[in-house]
């Protein structure tokens, strides 16, 4: 069973809103594979802290305009 | 389950995966082709612990071995521009897959062990340590592909 995790992130907006970056750029930019920025967006996997940095620097934002955390524990916002 | 069989649209699979696909497959396949040359040959009434089985282990291993070399340079060409991509989350993936299918060759171990001191014929020691790196393999294998698939937290 795969532990639910309270982190949500916007990084699907903040690709449209650059220009439609597609995944593949935003990968390379941050140093994973195209699958992995898959995995992020869809909640599937939580980045290092060094990597989700590394992503709110691509869209020049702070890093809680990347990655939201609900008040409660495990639970989706 | 859809997303464990590959049935969405647009699947991604990533290049550390289709690794772990061809780990699982061939250490199925090859143990498969050991264990159908073992029983063929005990087959006319032979005891099983009497049945040639060093040259099948050794010809299989070989084989997987080469079949899995082959296979991952087929993948590597396929798609050139991702070949042996790795980054945190397939490392992360491999370690938590090795881990768990480690579980499988300290059964084996300890197995031998008991089947050692029980003076049971090498044929047995050889076959429950044999097995337990097709375990080990099949499990390590699936454990990655669920962390791929059905995603996967570090925490």
């Amino acid at each position: 069973m795969v532990k639910p995790t309270g982190i949500t992130n916007r990084i699907r907006v903040l690709r449209f809103e650059r220009a439609e970056m597609t995944q593949a750029d935003l990968a390379e930019r941050i140093g994973v594979t195209r699958q992995t920025v898959i995995a992020i967006e869809k909640g599937r996997y939580s980045p290092s802290l060094e990597t989700a940095f590394r992503i709110a620097r691509v869209f020049a934002v702070p890093l809680e305009q990347v990655f939201q955390y609900s008040d409660e524990e495990g639970t989706a916002p | 389950m859809s997303k464990l069989f590959y049935m969405g649209v647009g699947v991604d699979v990533a290049f550390q995966e289709k690794r772990a696909w061809i780990m699982g497959a061939v250490a199925i396949l090859g143990y498969a082709v050991y264990l159908a040359v073992v029983l063929a040959r005990s087959g006319g009434g032979v005891p099983l612990a009497e049945v040639a089985y060093i040259a099948p282990l050794l010809w299989t291993v070989g084989g997987a071995i080469a079949v899995s070399i082959a296979l991952n340079i087929a993948v590597a060409i396929a798609s050139p521009g991702e070949a042996d991509a790795k980054d945190q989350r397939d490392k992360e993936i491999a370690r938590l897959g090795d881990y768990t299918g480690q579980s499988f060759l300290v059964i084996a171990a300890v197995a031998a062990l008991a089947l050692a001191m029980a003076e049971a014929d090498y044929f047995w020691i050889s076959n429950a340590i044999y097995l337990g790196f097709v375990l080990s393999a099949v499990l390590g294998s699936a454990v990655k592909l669920a962390a791929y698939r059905r995603g996967f937290q570090s925490w």
